[in-house]
């Protein structure tokens, strides 16, 4: 008994001593929610692409004194993690925590398309604008028009399908692959959702659809599916992948020399561990998004991200999540920790981030890389709705 | 002839999977949740050797698997224990276990999140093509399959040759009987439940050369490992091994023949209808 009061006064004067800590630092810190799977079957993804630039955006904001505020003080931020364990309903829960009883100034997006979705009605009751960096979706109009809070960066899925039909058919004009397209997918709502998309797209651009299955989430053997598609003799494969399968369907093409001219998987393709995973064998793989590296702000991004967290960003919504936090940190030193002014200022103002100066126009960014491709060593972005400083596209040549 | 043996590659990754799980479950009598998460240790250390060491990943099984034994040994000792002399009867301790092992696997989950990081752990080791009657079959599938096949074999031989694994069949059977004819009832399940957290580490190191694992995947490993070991029949070697490769032929053949997507209908459909028909599985005994 003795010993179990001794530890709760231990605690108790730890609890106090961080107080303590907290307000003799002067200027209270803005405080800022994060929700996003630790763990669950997304915690591998988030640790990639989400909780690294969280951790970066804080340490540059205090390191360079806190967010400048209008009135002239500093500002330093204080973030608030949560796990929600890939789990909307615990999502839910802890955005709701977050505004509730934390009651943070500000929260950051959740991790994925279904998490942000099933996130979005608690942004919105409690008046937190929610600026998504990682949800890909075709009702990007209703979201919004539901939802003043709700800002999209990522782009929708018709753009990402309909970029990769657009690849393949000016490779097709340039006579350098045929007609035959091999298509997977991976049977869940991302998988799923494009897959319905890419097919009327890649029919009405004249490809003839020779091998078009799906295969559950978390099959420990898709050696099937290569040898199906290969057995179609197809002249590009795509594939509507997660992260596991896009590297079990790549190991499985190259075991078995898949031989076609453009390889495409989507989720992970940006990945550096896939480029590391492959090596040179990767030259000419195409897979979602791509970024434009060799502008000054994305050299000094990439930089900071390897100083600050000890590994590389992503080459594709690394980027994106980043600068939607810097979204977040212009508007605050524009117009304050008003919720509703900040929301409002992000549907209108101009940012400058890490991907160029960016304009919200209906809530949501319309101009985003939706195809990339590894060229020597580096995911380029080879296809985007309007951006400039894309690679030309090349052939992939054997394994 | 590609069904068959792509089939049977898969199997063999499966028994791998189910082994461990099968002495834990079989003899010892814990429903071991966290089982998964030891796959997942053990193929950590081999990618931690592979990166880091820039040596043989199957090198890592040198410190895995006695280590697993080891920290198997001491949870069963000083965690699971207290809770088999606590229970009354075996339906009693499934339940304790199956809510200690759960809360257990949380905790693993998080240490290996502190140790490991969140990301994908995903290296190519034989990732070549290894021709069999003319068709090209990955290296590392091929190896792993060898691997657990000598890996099956030798714990059939042992169980079945040995004078202690005579005593761990007996308190597979009846743990109260084995007692009684002076057996270390205890003993024995510490053992047995000690080598099936060294044979689950060492099939993570095999797994990693072709699977792509994070810190959160054992779950998915505990759920395939539980269908077979229930479909096998509990504590029975065979069963395990016949009921993995009945599923790897299976999927692949619904995966070529029917669609891909199909595959998992399959699994579970052959799971329900062994369920049906035979309740305690294919090489399971009645209980009396």
């Amino acid at each position: 008994m003795r010993r179990r009061t001794a530890l709760r006064l231990a605690a108790a004067a730890a609890v106090s001593s961080a107080f303590s800590i907290g307000t003799a630092l002067g200027a209270d810190p803005i405080r800022i929610g994060a929700v996003a799977p630790k763990t669950g079957p997304l915690a591998a993804g988030a640790a990639i692409t989400h909780w690294p630039n969280v951790q970066l955006w804080a340490h540059q904001v205090n390191e360079r004194g806190g967010l400048r505020m209008k009135d002239g003080s500093r500002r330093k931020v204080e973030i608030i993690e949560y796990d929600d364990r890939t789990n909307p309903g615990e999502t839910i829960k802890a955005v709701e925590r977050l505004a509730t009883q934390d009651k943070v100034d500000f929260i950051l997006a959740p991790y994925s398309t279904g998490l942000n979705v099933a996130a979005a009605p608690v942004y919105a009751k409690h008046g937190y604008p929610q600026i998504t960096a990682t949800s890909i979706t075709d009702k990007i109009p209703e979201l919004t028009k539901r939802y003043s809070s709700i800002f999209f960066a990522l782009g929708s899925t018709t753009a990402l399908a309909g970029s990769v039909a657009d690849i393949l058919s000016k490779l097709r004009a340039e006579k350098k692959i045929g007609n035959r397209v091999a298509m997977v997918n991976v049977a869940d709502a991302f998988g799923i959702e494009l897959a319905e998309v890419a097919r009327p797209v890649l029919k009405k651009a004249g490809f003839e659809i020779v091998y078009d299955r799906s295969y559950p989430l978390g099959t420990q053997d898709l050696s099937p599916i290569v040898k199906g598609a290969k057995a179609a003799n197809p002249d590009a494969f795509v594939a509507w992948s997660y992260p596991p399968d896009t590297f079990a369907l790549t190991e499985q093409a190259k075991i078995e020399n898949l031989d076609v001219k453009a390889f495409y998987t989507a989720v992970a393709t940006a990945f550096p561990a896939y480029g590391g995973k492959f090596g040179k064998s990767v030259n000419g793989h195409l897979g979602a998004g791509g970024v434009n590296p060799d502008t000054p702000e994305m050299k000094a991004y990439f930089a900071a991200h390897q100083k600050v967290t000890g590994k590389p960003a992503d080459f594709w919504a690394s980027a994106v999540t980043y600068a939607t936090l810097q979204v977040l940190e212009q508007s605050i030193e524009a117009v304050g920790t008003d919720r509703k002014a900040v929301t409002e200022h992000i549907k209108k103002g101009t940012f400058q981030t890490v991907m160029g100066p960016w304009r919200f126009s209906n809530q949501s960014i319309d101009k985003f890389w939706t195809v990339g491709q590894w060229q020597d060593g580096v995911f380029y972005g080879v296809a985007s709705t309007g951006l400039s400083g894309a690679k030309p596209v090349i052939t992939k040549t054997g394994w | 002839m590609d069904i068959l043996i792509t089939g049977l590659l898969l199997g063999a990754t499966y028994s791998l999977i189910a082994m461990g799980l099968n002495l834990q479950y079989g003899v010892a009598r814990i429903m071991n949740l966290a089982n998964g998460e030891m796959l997942v240790a053990g193929a950590f250390a081999a990618f931690w050797v592979y990166t880091a060491q820039s040596a043989n990943p199957f090198a890592a099984a040198l410190f895995v698997v006695p280590g697993a034994f080891v920290l198997n040994w001491l949870i069963y000792r000083y965690l699971l224990r207290p809770l088999v002399r606590r229970a009354k009867n075996r339906g009693m301790l499934e339940v304790d276990t199956i809510l200690a092992t759960f809360g257990m696997s949380f905790a693993f989950v998080g240490i290996m999140l502190l140790a490991f990081g969140g990301g994908y752990f995903t290296y190519s080791y034989l990732a070549e093509p290894f021709p069999i009657f003319g068709s090209p079959f990955g290296l590392n599938r091929v190896v792993a399959s060898l691997i657990a096949a000598v890996i099956c074999g030798l714990l059939y031989v042992w169980i079945h040759g040995t004078r202690t694994g005579m005593a761990i069949r007996a308190v597979a059977v009846d743990p109260a009987a084995a007692g009684l004819v002076a057996i270390d009832v205890p003993r024995m399940s510490a053992l047995s439940f000690a080598l099936g957290g060294a044979v689950t580490a060492a099939g993570g190191i095999v797994l990693s050369t072709f699977l792509t694992m994070d810190a959160s995947v054992g779950v998915v490993f505990t759920m395939k490992a539980l269908i077979i070991v229930i479909m096998g029949g509990v504590g029975d070697v065979r069963g395990t091994i016949i009921a993995s490769l009945i599923l790897g032929l299976a999927e692949t053949a619904v995966a070529t023949l029917v669609d891909p997507g199909m595959t998992l209908a399959a699994a579970y459909l052959l799971f329900v209808l062994v369920l049906l028909f035979r309740p305690q599985g294919l090489f399971g005994r009645r209980a009396s």
